[in-house]
């Protein structure tokens, strides 16, 4: 597992994909950080980690695409399914490659915060009498960091099931930008249907509605357990995928 | 060392691999013989625990492929078809690759060294697998396959798209790797696995239909009994003599002349060696034998011969509208023969008896 691990991640960086990634990733983070921030006038980051949810829809696929179609069009899956690896590893080595380098540039992004620290500063120093919190909540901040590095991580596991269902990458990023947009796009959607049930069915599925907590400064373990699972059910069914190629 | 039992594979309703069962021992190269699509890759796909097998059971060195596949594997070097090359990586990071993967015991640089000599990659090692030639990526296909010294190598046409001299090499290298490993390898060319190989398996439609040691079937290619034979002098006169000479069981003049020479196909009577003899009868009468060409059995032959009586025996009998015409032709033609044999049966019983004949 660790060997498929260091060749995928050594891989994004001898392909131009990883370096796409990273300046796409890092250049949309920085301008949504510097307009949901300091053109909006707020230290409020909530909104900066709600755009960058909407971002991923585009940047995970970048990362998921050619995990598995590429292998299986080169025809090197049968070196990877002949090796002494299981399937479980396979998936979860090309898994947590793809998850280390988003995992990276999203601390990475982080530096983008520090402008907001330091006008913080300033406004505390002019002020005689500090009558309430003024900067950004850091408390928060961080919440909200780990949910959307979840967010992203189930993401991945879907991207990378996907990968696993087709030999074109194009297909593959395509289809896994509308899941991916389907499912965020949802928790928008429920806010304007009435009927409660279909709401209540609809936020079942909506990675965004379970945001809204985190949004709000709670540490909701019920979503970051959502997220988890969906991670985990999606990585299943991609080993399910390879099993089942192996008896077809 | 591996253990084929009662293997079938099929895909959807097709059979690619139909009740194959077979031991090969330690040390052995065998070679996999077949048209495309016999099933040869599929069975070398379920050895290696790529597929999984539809009845049947696969060990290697005692362990089962489906109970361990992980155990199995570690046995196994394998080069399929198509060399699973990642094109984007040097070749050093590849064999790198292959050398964590499979979590190879042995001191890698010393391994790797090893094996790169013996394949004779050293020169390109630094290089980026995408700008190697052909030749060069199987090299680095099969240097993949050797990694971790497995017991058991397994190579899915491995010379295919080679250069003569390159396709040499390569069977020397798997000469060579026989002496300690257990080799199979499948080809389509037949004068790979004679000159490769100790034991020769030809799989047509899934089915073994011939499995022999090499040697026993080149001695077959080696019975020299069929010539031709190039000789100047006059047809008419020729044949006669030869015809008439003990130890020829059959002679046919060609069509082809060569001057005033004429090709004969000469048969020799089973165990004869007519050569010598052939030799001094016609130096006697004065005509040369410019040329004596054998045309003993070669493997094409015996290959094309076992395999399409294989396809004979296999071809099940689909009952068309055609067959069903067929079959009540024959019918019709065995009712008539009948009758008018139980006609003439009548006719010579009344003959015999000296009754009037009655003439209809």
């Amino acid at each position: 597992m660790f060997a498929i691990y260091k060749k995928e991640l050594r891989s994004y960086f001898i392909n131009p994909v990883g370096y796409v990634y990273v300046g796409v990733f890092l250049a949309l983070a920085a301008l949504l950080c510097c307009l949901s921030t300091l053109v909006a006038g707020t230290y409020d980051t909530t909104a900066y980690f709600l755009y960058m949810m909407i971002a991923l829809i585009i940047l995970i696929p970048i990362l998921t695409m050619r995990l598995f179609a590429e292998e299986r069009k080169l025809r090197t899956e049968q070196l990877l399914l002949t090796a002494p690896v299981t399937l479980t590893g396979m998936v979860l080595g090309k898994f947590f490659a793809a998850l280390t380098l988003y995992a990276s540039t999203l601390l990475l992004s982080c530096l983008n915060f520090i402008p907001l620290y330091v006008i913080a500063d300033a406004e505390r120093g002019s002020q005689e009498y500090v009558v309430k919190h003024i900067g950004p909540v850091t408390s928060e901040l961080i919440g909200c960091l780990i949910a959307t590095l979840l967010i992203g991580a189930a993401f991945i596991a879907i991207g990378t099931f996907i990968s696993a269902l087709t030999e074109n990458q194009l297909a593959a990023a395509i289809i896994t930008i509308a899941v991916i947009g389907t499912m965020v796009g949802i928790g928008f959607l429920t806010s304007f249907i009435n009927v409660v049930w279909i709401r209540t069915a609809l936020s079942w599925i909506s990675v965004y509605s379970r945001f809204g907590n985190f949004q709000n400064g709670l540490f909701d373990f019920a979503a970051i357990l959502y997220y988890v699972s969906l991670a985990f059910v999606f990585l299943f069914l991609t080993i399910r995928v390879y099993e089942k190629r192996r008896w077809g | 060392m591996i253990k084929i039992e009662h293997l079938v594979k099929n895909y959807g309703t097709n059979c690619a691999v139909d009740d194959i069962s077979l031991e090969i021992g330690e040390g052995e190269i065998v070679g996999f013989l077949g048209p495309n699509g016999a099933g040869k890759s599929t069975t070398m796909n379920i050895l290696t625990g790529y597929l999984s097998s539809t009845a049947g059971r696969v060990s290697v060195d005692g362990i089962d492929v489906l109970a361990d596949p992980l155990g199995a594997k570690k046995l196994i070097g394998y080069l399929p078809e198509q060399p699973p090359l990642y094109l984007d990586m040097t070749v050093d990071e590849y064999l790198g690759f292959h050398y964590d993967l499979k979590k190879c015991p042995l001191p890698k640089e010393q391994h790797l060294g090893e094996i790169c000599e013996v394949v004779r990659i050293g020169d390109v090692r630094g290089r980026v697998i995408r700008n190697l030639s052909k030749g060069y990526r199987q090299r680095v296909g099969i240097a993949g396959a050797l990694i971790g010294n497995p017991k058991v190598i397994i190579f899915d046409e491995p010379t295919v798209g080679l250069d003569p001299k390159q396709i040499i090499e390569i069977r020397n290298l798997i000469r060579g790797l026989g002496k300690d490993h257990t080799v199979i390898l499948s080809t389509h060319i037949l004068q790979e696995v004679q000159a490769v190989c100790d034991r020769i398996v030809i799989i047509n439609k899934g089915r073994i239909v011939a499995d022999e040691k090499t040697e026993n079937i080149t001695t077959v290619i080696k019975d020299n009994r069929r010539f031709n034979a190039k000789i100047c002098g006059q047809q008419a006169q020729v044949l006669p003599v030869l015809k008439n000479m003990t130890g020829i069981s059959y002679v046919e003049a060609l069509a082809e002349r060569d001057g005033d020479a004429v090709t004969y196909m000469i048969e020799a009577a089973p165990g004869v060696d007519i050569r010598k003899k052939l030799f001094f009868t016609l130096a006697e009468r004065g005509w040369a034998l410019i040329g004596l060409e054998s045309l003993g059995l070669s493997l094409e032959d015996i290959f094309i011969t076992v395999v399409n009586k294989s396809d004979e025996e296999s071809t099940p009998t689909r009952y068309t509208r055609r067959t069903a015409k067929k079959a009540r032709n024959a019918l019709e033609t065995q009712v008539a023969n009948d009758l008018v044999a139980d006609a003439d049966r009548r006719r010579e019983e009344a003959s015999a008896l000296g009754l009037p004949q009655d003439n209809e």
